[in-house]
């Protein structure tokens, strides 16, 4: 077999920074003494550092990574958008690359025209789009709405609509970044297919995403990035495994995390996750239960604060699934040290398999208009499977299935002939 | 790590793409172009259908705005500053200025925005950038191609005129030639001088915004510095003449006013080194627009 796609030591550097009147000098300068710019000019920074790997025809690679770790980077890359500050890269076949797609989109053409516009800026010939035409609006769903203008689309119908378009596109290599964000779990589940059919027809899968049980269905090898370098190179499973046990444990520090909000007269300082024997992890079996240190440092100066916690677990995506706080029981935190850690105990986390953030909010207990600190990603962890019903089944959510593992008993009666029905009819008292 | 197993390509199956680092100078993905043909069309036709979308009068503003033009034009230049158009009537003197001035400034200021307007597509997915410049040249040439019909009209009901009346109060001279065969040929030369300083300005506004603010201006500039507004044999001093002839705008207008209305202030040396100069503007705007496109993403 063929490779279809290799990466030979590519870099990428990028500058930090405005641009100014002082770079533009600096650069010209440059540019009239005829010197090569400094490797490691104060300034900027390699998004990615000789950067090798190959891709065989017809394999569905996962690129694995957290935020900034230039999985993005990669991608754009790949598909040309930006070009590499060295290194080269070479692909065989036609390049489809779905980095949110969509953004060809023009509001006031209506729908029919987005997806003949659209299709040509991903390089798809007009009969090429008109024979697939049918099949396109049929995957979107959107029916008779296609002659309307896509401004007054949902934005549901314009993501189904834009992904269709790329989907039926004859790639031989399919660049893909967390496109699944869009449309509802049954939609997700249609795209899922559609990409793992385009990878078993011969067709190069290069995948981004955060969903660990979407990388492990669809893919059948995956690289560890991290900060620009490849760290691993291997199977999906194995590399999801490298990932969440080095990775996720290994950076708990939040001090320097700058997409934090908040007044900051009680900052996050640490974040660690602990199983009930005390064990420092960065996953868990279902039904497991969990405990998360916060570690926080007060302002100097500042009136020593009374604190209130809020603990999110949210998919990778950011939506909340469950929140916990000290403030719904009777949990006060009172006299708090200024620097301290804050335990949250959770007896049982009974979720599906898959990687679960968790969003931090401290907020003082006395007014309720300020935040202290709040971080939505401050800690990232996986999920593994267990069997937690004892019969080997459970929930599956690439099948779009919730993520709850819930307790319950089942049983069957017979229908009593009168009692529903009585009380159903009965008139309001 | 893995080893990672290396698997050579077979030589009789060459890479289709190879990215690396800026390339040379001269290297336009003109095969590339071709290939994404009609999403050029598919541009130019959006930009049609959408510039009307909710108007009342819609496509009828190609030919309303250059009417206009020329009324205000003929009543400040030719009534109130009494410059005259010789024997020409006003409105084929103006009409024929403004069209000509209207492309090349759509050109221009259309294809100056081009990395700005859709920096959010450029930096989601790849097709050959030059594509939309090329659509919005299209797109010129049709509503030029529409103004142009305005001016037919206008230079039949004069040569009617002509004919039928030719003692009337002021009388007409017209004398459209043969040389009206060479309107292709003016066309692209002012395709190259528009497209090209749009390309350059383009390239430049991603990283020097102030760009932006100068570019109306300086085409503005262009309409004063040219024989849009007035003609030739008004200016005195022969300096001046050669000056203004050094916009590749002017023996553009010239030449297409000698070709159909029979007075124009050209040779074939203006037209000549118009032509050379719009060319060599061309292919600079090519070249650093090719290869601020590599990396454009970044600075955006």
């Amino acid at each position: 077999m063929s490779v279809s796609v290799s990466v030979q030591n590519v870099s990428k550097r990028y500058r930090l920074g405005e641009l100014g009147r002082q770079t533009f000098v600096a650069d010209w300068k440059r540019k009239l003494l005829g010197r090569e710019e400094p490797e490691d000019e104060p300034g900027t920074f390699w998004a990615l550092r000789d950067l090798s790997f190959e891709a065989p025809q017809g394999q569905a690679l996962a690129i694995i990574g957290r935020n900034g770790a230039g999985k993005s980077t990669l991608l754009k890359v790949l598909s040309s958008i930006t070009a590499p500050t060295k290194g080269v890269v070479k692909l065989r076949g036609r390049v489809a690359s779905l980095l949110e797609v969509g953004s060809g989109f023009h509001q006031d053409l209506t729908g029919r025209d987005n997806v003949f516009l659209n299709g040509a800026i991903l390089g798809m010939k007009h009969f090429e789009i008109a024979a697939r035409f049918d099949e396109i609006v049929g995957f979107s769903e959107t029916g008779e709405f296609i002659d309307t203008p896509v401004k007054h689309y949902s934005s549901g119908m314009r993501g189904r609509l834009a992904f269709a378009v790329a989907a039926y596109l004859e790639a031989e290599i399919l660049i893909v970044d967390e496109v699944l964000a869009v449309g509802d779990v049954e939609f997700q589940d249609r795209c899922l297919g559609k990409m793992d059919s385009v990878s078993r027809h011969g067709r190069t899968v290069l995948f981004v995403s955060h969903h660990a049980a979407t990388i492990e269905k669809l893919c059948t090898r995956g690289i560890v990035l991290s900060h620009g370098k490849l760290e691993f190179d291997g199977s999906q499973l194995e590399a999801l495994r490298f990932y969440t046990d080095k990775h996720l444990s290994a950076e708990t520090c939040l001090r320097d995390r700058t997409d934090r909000t908040g007044s900051g007269e009680v900052r996050l300082a640490e974040i660690e996750l602990r199983n009930l024997k005390g064990e420092r992890i960065a996953s868990l079996p279902s039904g497991e239960g969990l405990e998360v240190w916060l570690h926080y440092e007060a302002a100097h100066g500042s009136t020593l604060p009374r604190i209130n916690c809020d603990l999110h677990i949210t998919n990778v995506f950011g939506s909340a699934l469950v929140t916990q706080s000290n403030s719904f029981g009777d949990h006060r935190l009172a006299n708090p040290p200024r620097r301290g850690v804050i335990v949250c105990q959770i007896a049982s986390l009974p979720l599906t398999e898959g990687l679960y953030r968790l969003k931090v909010t401290l907020f003082p207990s006395d007014r309720f208009t300020v935040i202290y600190d709040e971080m939505a990603n401050a800690a990232e962890f996986r999920v593994v499977q267990t069997d937690f019903f004892g019969g080997g089944k459970g929930p599956l959510p690439v099948l779009g299935d919730g993520p709850f593992l819930l307790r319950g008993g089942w049983r069957i009666e017979e229908a009593s002939q009168t009692a529903p029905a009585e009380s159903r009819n009965s008139p309001l008292p | 790590m893995p080893a990672l197993e290396r698997m050579s390509p077979t030589p009789d199956e060459p890479w289709d793409k190879i990215i690396t680092p800026r390339h040379g100078i001269f290297l336009v993905p003109l095969r590339e172009l071709w290939h994404y043909r009609d999403l050029i069309v598919l541009l130019a036709k959006r930009n049609i259908t959408t510039q009307y979308k909710q108007m009342v009068l819609g496509p009828a503003w190609f030919v309303i705005q250059p009417l206009l033009a020329t009324f205000v034009f003929s009543f400040i230049f030719g009534r109130l500053a009494g410059l005259g158009t010789e024997h020409i009537p006003h409105y084929l003197f103006y009409m024929s200025g403004i069209i000509f001035f209207n492309f090349f400034s759509e050109c221009v200021n259309k294809i100056a925005g081009t990395f700005l307007r859709n920096a959010t597509l450029f930096s989601k997915v790849y097709f050959p950038r030059l594509a939309v410049p090329c659509g919005q040249a299209i797109t010129n040439l049709a509503s030029f191609g529409v103004q142009f019909i305005a001016f037919l009209i206008g230079l039949a009901y004069y040569l009617a005129k002509m004919r039928f009346f030719p003692d009337a109060l002021h009388p007409v001279h017209l004398h459209p030639n043969l040389y009206i065969l060479c309107l292709p040929l003016l066309l692209i030369q002012l395709s190259l001088f528009g497209i090209g300083a749009g390309l350059i300005v383009a390239s430049l506004t991603t990283r020097y915004r102030d760009l932006q603010m100068a570019v109306p201006f300086a085409v503005q500039v262009c309409m004063f510095a040219s024989s849009v507004v007035f003609p030739l044999s008004k200016i005195k001093g022969a300096s001046y003449v050669s000056l203004l002839k050094l916009n590749p705008l002017v023996p553009v207008v010239e030449a297409f006013r000698f070709a159909f209305l029979g007075e124009g202030d050209v040779t074939r040396f203006d037209l000549l080194t118009s032509f050379v100069s719009s060319l060599a503007i061309f292919l600079i705007g090519l070249v650093i627009f090719s290869r601020v496109e590599q990396t454009v993403s970044d600075t955006l």
